[in-house]
């Protein structure tokens, strides 16, 4: 609502608005005599206005050309009246479509909105001065507001406004008074939709101007070019798959997920959001001792979703130190909290990455090729977020192409489809649902959760640091 | 510039011609593998049942046009932004209010919640983007911790945590994104392409590596390396600004939601749009999509104060939700897919389930 910013950010540029070609056009077919809306001409207080139409016969030739239903209609048809192409005759500072007798005219292309020409404050300072003119006292507070505003910013041209108004007002005096109806509520319907009314919506109030013009063409000289073409040439190189590969593997997607999607299956025991029991969060919870069915089954489509659900993390954290290959994941764990953590514990969480993991001799000594190691042990000589990249796919791919599956075929996994849940689904009859929309359990707040993770991550760690020997003789010393 | 020009202009019509000529080329590669349509492959799959989506909550305490949310981590919770500078963080399920920011601008136009859900970033027309730590005293008084993060030179569109609360990653009016450590406000990654304002981001589900999409105003989708700053692809099929890129669940695709009132969806492996989701009465620009968990719904938000279901296979619309008054300006699935939640600048947030 306020006329300028304070500070001027540079944006100058009003979004583009690519409706308002189809909705001229559009508008202009409505026009039409033949196949257009009927229009008639309608008693306003006591002149004769021409080409009035009614709500309901918009609706009507919008729902039966577009092919749409009544309510679609009518979101189109308050979009045209929000953006000023059509304008009602009475309880004007309404910019909707009303589906009934109320009357309605078309705008004249004079007053369409232009994604060039902004609705200048001169030209509204000019149009509230004229309505001063004709009469005192007719201004509502907010045009006041706004007069007292534009009067602050404009001062320095208001003599100028003044006889502009002053010279609008004499010429309108001179048209017939038909005329002179006609283009006063055409006027005051151009800037009810440019300057609205508060609680009005209007679709130009389009929000914050955008900083570099959208239809300026970039400059065309040697870098332009030369950047098109290096970024060709890349893009002609990358590796691209045939279509059925990739739509395929799109469509793999949708059908492995269909059934755990709650918008296509529902989910057991309900949707919270629809009854109002949140059984299904508590059912689902970080650390739950015994996952559900289907939960057990999603850690089972990829790897990545495994290691996604902390629970499954954990699962598969027992599986591998039954094996005694816990260190790969440790690694893993390791080098995503260097890569994500802050630009300050870089070096530190590389040190302490390379004594356990990559050292000769380290405690938790990963396994990887001898161009790899050699590579990331140079990196680590300068360490960066990116040093473990390296190694940190390779342990993945193994994991993932090996670890995993025989995890899939384990013991642990199998054990846990077992025990898994299957929650019946919940059967509310409405006066239980009304009990539960009293009754909506506030659930953990996140922050407590977190400290609690902390805590664990810190014994965890603790846990499994290398044994320090000196710490271990000197204790057993001191007992001696 | 003069000196340049003295160079004649032939030099300047042989580079173009030699990029006229690879963006034939690249086209050509493109057609060699493209053996198959969307609705070819969508034939053989079951079309979807009837929906019945209903608002399921309505967030009121705005006291303005509500311009950005998301959700926290723990499937109910989200925070949103508004024009009016106010920040809130809500527990949708119970409608209740937790905590509430103002900021020292109007027009907070992104604001994104912290993987971890102890903390939130917003940002918009005060150039930055700021990170408030949340606490579990409600007396507390936010603004005191807040931390600036991110300094761009003009207004903050989007931005968003990465896999950590250390790191965000912003996009900005004035045509770059960039890369931030949170501990100690550093530049980490600056990312140039965009000719105009960028207005939206969404980074890449992990497994596929460090990817990130955006769109702006100069009708171009960019996906970029987060580790290079280098732009990997582009796509410019869009007749308007992109208001919106949001990710395919399992990273090999995006849909972008653009002021041509059109949705499209791009192959990245395939590295070409595959589909467009339009219809003659759709006219307004939509605004904000999201995917549903198995990634066959796409749903939009429009200008036009509605929200258009997708099937993303098929390219139908299966449903059309009205309820908000005024335009929706952003739109958000819940991480576990039980619903989502629409804000629009009629001040209110709906929850659809």
């Amino acid at each position: 609502m306020t006329i300028k910013f304070i500070r001027d950010h540079g944006q100058h540029y009003r979004p583009r608005m690519a409706c308002l070609a189809k909705v001229e056009a559009m508008v202009l077919e409505m026009q039409d005599s033949k196949s257009g809306v009927k229009s008639s001409e309608q008693k306003l207080n006591i002149t004769s206005i021409p080409h009035v139409v009614t709500g309901q016969d918009i609706l009507a030739w919008i729902a039966n050309h577009m092919k749409v239903d009544a309510q679609e209609a009518q979101t189109i048809g308050t979009m045209l009246v929000a953006y000023g192409f059509i304008y009602p005759l009475q309880d004007h500072k309404k910019l909707i479509l009303k589906p009934d007798v109320s009357l309605y005219r078309f705008q004249t292309p004079y007053f369409w909105p232009v994604q060039k020409w902004k609705a200048d404050n001169t030209d509204y300072a000019i149009y509230l001065a004229k309505r001063n003119i004709r009469k005192k006292g007719t201004l509502d507070v907010y045009e006041q507001e706004y007069y007292k505003n534009l009067h602050k910013w404009l001062n320095h041209k208001w003599d100028f406004i003044v006889m502009q108004a002053k010279e609008q007002y004499r010429a309108g005096k001179e048209r017939n008074k038909a005329d002179r109806v006609v283009f006063d509520c055409q006027e005051r319907a151009y800037w009810i939709v440019h300057r609205p009314p508060p609680r009005t919506h209007s679709a130009m109030d389009y929000g914050v101007d955008r900083l570099i013009d959208p239809n300026a063409e970039e400059n065309k000289t040697f870098d332009y070019y030369r950047r098109i073409i290096i970024f060709t040439q890349q893009a002609i190189m990358r590796s691209k798959v045939k279509s059925t590969v990739s739509l395929g593997a799109i469509l793999k997607h949708m059908t492995t997920y269909k059934d755990h999607d709650p918008f296509l299956a529902p989910c057991l025991p309900s949707n919270p959001w629809q009854t109002d029991d949140s059984s299904y969060w508590d059912l689902n919870m970080r650390n739950v001792e015994i996952p559900t069915k289907m939960r057990v089954e999603r850690w089972s489509f990829s790897f990545f979703e495994l290691l996604n659900d902390p629970r499954g993390r954990t699962d598969f954290k027992v599986f591998l130190k039954k094996e005694f290959s816990g260190e790969n994941l440790a690694f893993w764990e390791a080098a995503e909290e260097m890569k994500w953590g802050t630009a300050s514990s870089i070096s530190e969480k590389a040190q302490t990455i390379f004594k356990t993991f990559l050292a000769p001799g380290a405690p938790r000594w990963i396994n990887i090729d001898g161009r790899t190691m050699g590579l990331t042990v140079k990196g680590l000589e300068h360490p960066h977020r990116y040093v473990l990249d390296a190694a940190q796919t390779h342990i993945f791919m193994l994991m993932k192409k090996d670890t995993f599956y025989r995890y899939l075929k384990s013991p642990v996994y199998k054990d846990i489809q077992k025990k898994a849940l299957s929650p019946a689904p919940h059967n509310f009859t409405p006066s239980q649902l009304e009990q539960n929309a009293q009754n909506r359990k506030p659930g953990i707040n996140p922050i407590i959760i977190w400290q609690q993770e902390e805590e664990e991550r810190a014994k965890a760690a603790a846990a499994a640091g290398p044994i320090d020997i000196k710490k271990l003789m000197a204790s057993k010393l001191d007992r001696k | 510039m003069a000196a340049q020009e003295v160079q004649p202009s032939e030099t300047i019509a042989k580079l173009k011609s030699e990029s006229e000529a690879l963006k034939t080329k690249l086209e050509e590669e493109r057609a060699k593998l493209h053996d198959v349509e969307l609705h070819q492959v969508a034939e053989k799959v079951d079309p979807l049942g009837q929906f019945v989506m209903k608002t399921r909550r309505t967030l009121k305490g705005h006291g303005n046009k509500v311009l950005c949310m998301d959700w926290c981590k723990d499937k109910r919770r989200i925070v949103s932004s508004s024009q009016d500078g106010k920040v809130i963080v809500w527990d949708a399920f119970t409608t209740n209010k937790e905590h509430a920011v103002t900021m020292p601008c109007t027009w907070v136009m992104a604001c994104a919640y912290a993987p971890s859900g102890c903390a939130v970033a917003c940002g918009g027309l005060d150039n930055k983007c700021s990170v408030y730590p949340l606490s579990l005293d409600k007396n507390e008084n936010l603004a005191a911790k807040k931390k600036s993060v991110a300094m761009h030179t003009n207004y903050l569109s989007a931005c968003s945590f990465t896999n950590s609360d250390m790191q965000i990653l912003t996009s900005s009016g004035d045509g770059t994104c960039a890369l931030w450590d949170v501990e100690s406000g550093q530049l980490l990654q600056s990312f140039h392409g965009h000719a105009a304002d960028v207005l939206c981001l969404d980074l890449a589900p992990s497994e596929t590596g460090n990817t990130f999409v955006s769109g702006g105003c100069d009708k171009k989708a960019n996906v970029w390396d987060m580790r290079s700053g280098q732009c990997i692809q582009s796509f410019e099929t869009h007749e308007s600004d992109i208001n919106s890129v949001r990710y395919y669940p399992s990273g090999d695709a995006f849909a972008s939601g653009s002021d041509d009132a059109t949705c499209r969806l791009y192959d990245l492996r395939a590295d070409r749009e595959v589909a467009i989701y339009s219809k003659e009465s759709i006219i307004f620009g939509a605004s904000s999509v999201d995917f549903s968990l198995s990634g066959r719904l796409l749903f939009g938000g429009y200008n036009d104060y509605t929200i258009n279901v997708w099937d993303v296979l098929k390219g139908t619309r299966v449903s059309i939700l009205f309820g908000h008054e005024n335009r929706v300006s952003t739109l958000r699935v819940s991480p576990d897919g039980t619903a989502f939640c629409s804000g629009s600048w009629d001040h209110t947030l709906r929850v659809w389930a």
